[in-house]
């Protein structure tokens, strides 16, 4: 037993397989792209819109991870704040994309920072566990605070009228729509803004150094809450902006929205290799992709079933995720 | 006086007095007089869920390995159990005519019931459940040998408990598809006609079981080789301990133990719907061994019942009008309790029979000591 099951974890750690498989799932995907090129661009179209919103999110876990070390589920309900706040704005006061889009960021940031703040901070020296539990804690209760009766109530609620207007084009037969162009844009100006602000700022440094080592950034002269507080308040924002484009996307709010794309955020940045933003976003693309073309080709309810198998085939290649190699450097 | 030599399961002739005491005190005196919903919700299903905490107790209180893949192994020995009994139940049947007398008026202030029965059952049908029980967490313990062979050979820490997750997710999604193959379970809208078996005498022989299992692996030199991988694996590693072994090997115990617990709680509602193996739940057992101490197993049982009483409890102490607020005050308590006693609610401190046994328990210390070999330290055969 002890024998074979040692031949077949050597067989798992022989890399010439992989590429087989990889080779073998290219050729079938490039077999159905032959059959119907329109049907395939249209999924891997809407496979990237998707892959662009799980960025967003997916940055948040892996920056607040690779400061803190800590698994932050209530992100995916900081997420869901930041839907309601874009519905609000948007339904209620009738403002436009982009004050709809700065609300929800500055109130997901507040959020979190209050939610740093309040939960984790005093856990900082205690087990992770413990701040794992308290994050577990938030998370149920910005769900069911915000399903209670004079909150938002626990019902599904559809979000019209959208803060833009919708249009659709016909190119070449794909179906592309001003939404879809939106979520990639303004996730693209985040994405590289968070890129300048982490790599090339002095604050950017600063949560580097952080991550690196906490007593020593402190001797350094960080004030490292502080640090810590901007990086929970910068991820939120994100998620926040990710929240208002979701629900643009699919259009109904409710107060469990968070809980999936939450999750598959996560699994993207651990993809990706958690702690590393490049991963985070190369992860997401690749679960919003994995996730569409599996919906399509193979069956839409066994799709949670198959990207959760490949993360952990994938992180039984590589224990680290795809980009884990800079694991050392979290930003 | 000379110490009894009766052992069962390693323990002597008065634990398992005590252990009769306590059953017929709950079962007799304390059950008779609660209604169906408190006698279930507070009595019956902790005990389920307090073998689901000792297996993860001994997969990360004592082994140190992260693991959210418990409630997948409950989903799977729930399951399995449930298909054996929905098969089987209809054609198995043998009663047992055992003594039923009534009580007399005296003894009914005591004992609030009209009549007590002595092995009057329907042998048939208890062995079918002990067989489904048991067939559960053997499937359990196996599929986790394989799963946890693979992924413990190469992930640690929080990658292993990402890892696990994810099974708990692939378990459910399998589940919600599960009516393909096997029509019975019907897929999404849940498995009903499910033989209702689980009394409380099965719930608590399962938890007994356990928690004298559990006790006799912790204080083995399996358990100091188990724990040593919590404290330091290179440590552990170089005193030549085979890691990866006892890490496998307590995962697939754990494992097991969870899917013990499945089967038992598939025949205490006669119910089973994939929504409640959602991987949001599998944070359940997390947060009573959390509450109870890590490393804890009186902590454990306790803190099984008091979360059991609290979140059962606010469905009744809420007033009218609020019981939405239920999920409300939990986490607020949850967070309360984080903030202010993060080593759990026992510590490191183990209580009655649990506790660690005094030193030279055993012959095989490197010099003999006389006095404690002839005091009758127990032999425990290994």
């Amino acid at each position: 037993m002890q024998k074979t099951l040692g031949r077949f974890t050597l067989f798992l750690r022989r890399r010439w397989y992989i590429a087989l498989i990889l080779v073998l799932v290219l050729l079938w995907l490039l077999n159905h792209a032959r059959q119907n090129p329109q049907l395939f661009a249209q999924f891997v179209v809407d496979g990237l819109r998707l892959g662009f919103v799980y960025a967003l999110v997916a940055l948040g876990y892996t920056m607040v991870y690779g400061i803190v070390r800590l698994i932050n589920f209530a992100h995916g309900d900081v997420f869901m704040i930041g839907a309601f706040t874009a519905y609000y704005a948007s339904t209620r006061w009738h403002w436009s994309l982009i004050p709809t889009m700065l609300l929800a960021m500055v109130v997901c940031s507040f959020l979190a920072v209050v939610i740093e703040r309040v939960a984790y901070k005093p856990l900082r020296e205690a087990p992770r566990i413990a701040a794992l539990i308290t994050a577990i804690g938030v998370s149920f209760f910005l769900e069911y605070f915000t399903a209670l009766d004079f909150v938002f109530t626990p019902n599904f609620i559809s979000f019209t009228p959208l803060p833009i207007k919708f249009q659709s084009w016909d190119v070449a037969g794909i179906t592309v729509s001003n939404i879809m162009f939106i979520v990639i844009g303004v996730s693209t100006f985040f994405l590289v803004l968070l890129y300048y602000i982490v790599y090339r700022t002095k604050l950017g440094k600063a949560m580097r150094a952080v991550a690196w080592d906490k007593p020593t950034a402190r001797l350094m002269g960080i004030d490292v809450d502080w640090v810590i507080s901007f990086t929970f308040a910068l991820g939120a924002a994100l998620a926040g902006v990710g929240g208002m484009l979701y629900v643009i996307v699919y259009p109904q709010v409710r107060t469990f929205l968070g809980v999936m794309p939450g999750l598959k955020s996560f699994i993207a940045a651990v993809f990706g290799g958690i702690g590393s933003i490049p991963g985070a976003f190369v992860g997401a693309l690749s679960i919003g992709m994995i996730e569409n073309l599996c919906g399509a080709y193979l069956s839409s309810t066994l799709r949670d079933l198959i990207v959760f198998a490949i993360l952990i085939a994938v992180l039984l290649y590589k224990p680290t995720g795809l980009f884990g190699e800079t694991a050392k450097e979290k930003a | 006086m000379k110490k009894s030599r009766f052992r069962f399961l390693g323990q002597s002739a008065l634990f398992w007095l005590a252990v009769l005491a306590v059953f017929l005190v709950a079962e007799w005196i304390v059950m008779p007089r609660m209604t169906e919903f408190r006698k279930v919700g507070w009595i019956i299903f902790p005990c389920i869920m307090a073998v689901i905490a000792m297996g993860l107790n001994l997969i990360y209180g004592f082994n140190g390995q992260f693991s959210l893949g418990q409630w997948g192994f409950y989903a799977i020995g729930a399951y399995a159990a449930a298909d054996v009994t929905y098969r089987f139940a209809a054609r198995v049947t043998y009663p047992v005519q055992g003594i039923v007398f009534r009580l007399p008026p005296v003894l009914q202030r005591v004992i609030p019931m009209a009549q007590v029965e002595l092995f009057h059952f329907d042998a048939g049908k208890s062995a079918l459940l002990l067989g489904a029980v048991l067939f559960g967490g053997l499937l359990a313990g196996l599929i986790s040998l394989g799963f946890g062979y693979i992924v413990l050979l190469r992930l640690g820490s929080d990658y292993f408990g990402i890892a696990t997750l994810g099974f708990t997710v692939m378990v459910q999604v399998l589940l919600i598809n599960s009516d393909r193959v096997l029509p019975e379970t019907k897929g999404a809208r849940g498995m009903i006609g499910i033989p209702q078996m689980t009394s409380f005498f099965w719930a608590f022989i399962f938890l007994i079981v356990v928690v004298v299992v559990m006790r006799n692996i912790i204080y083995s030199s399996v358990g100091r080789a188990v724990m040593s991988v919590r404290e330091d694996e290179v440590a552990a590693q170089a005193m030549g301990i085979d890691t990866l072994r006892y890490k496998v090997m307590s995962f697939v115990v754990g494992s097991l133990f969870a899917g013990l617990a499945g089967g038992l709680y598939a025949h205490l509602y006669a119910f089973l719907s994939p929504l409640y193996f959602d991987f949001v739940k599998s944070f359940d057992p997390m947060i009573i061994i959390v509450f109870g101490g890590l490393g804890n197993m009186t902590g454990t049982i306790i803190a099984t019942f008091l979360w059991a009483l609290t979140v059962e409890g606010l469905r009744i102490w809420l007033p009218q009008g609020f019981e939405a607020w239920r999920f409300v005050v939990y986490p607020i308590a949850l967070l309360l309790l984080m903030l202010f006693r993060q080593q759990g609610l026992l510590g490191r401190r183990e209580l009655g029979f649990l506790r660690a046994p005094k030193w030279p328990l055993r012959k095989t210390v490197a010099e003999p000591i006389p006095e404690a070999a002839e005091a009758g330290a127990p032999k425990e055969g290994r």
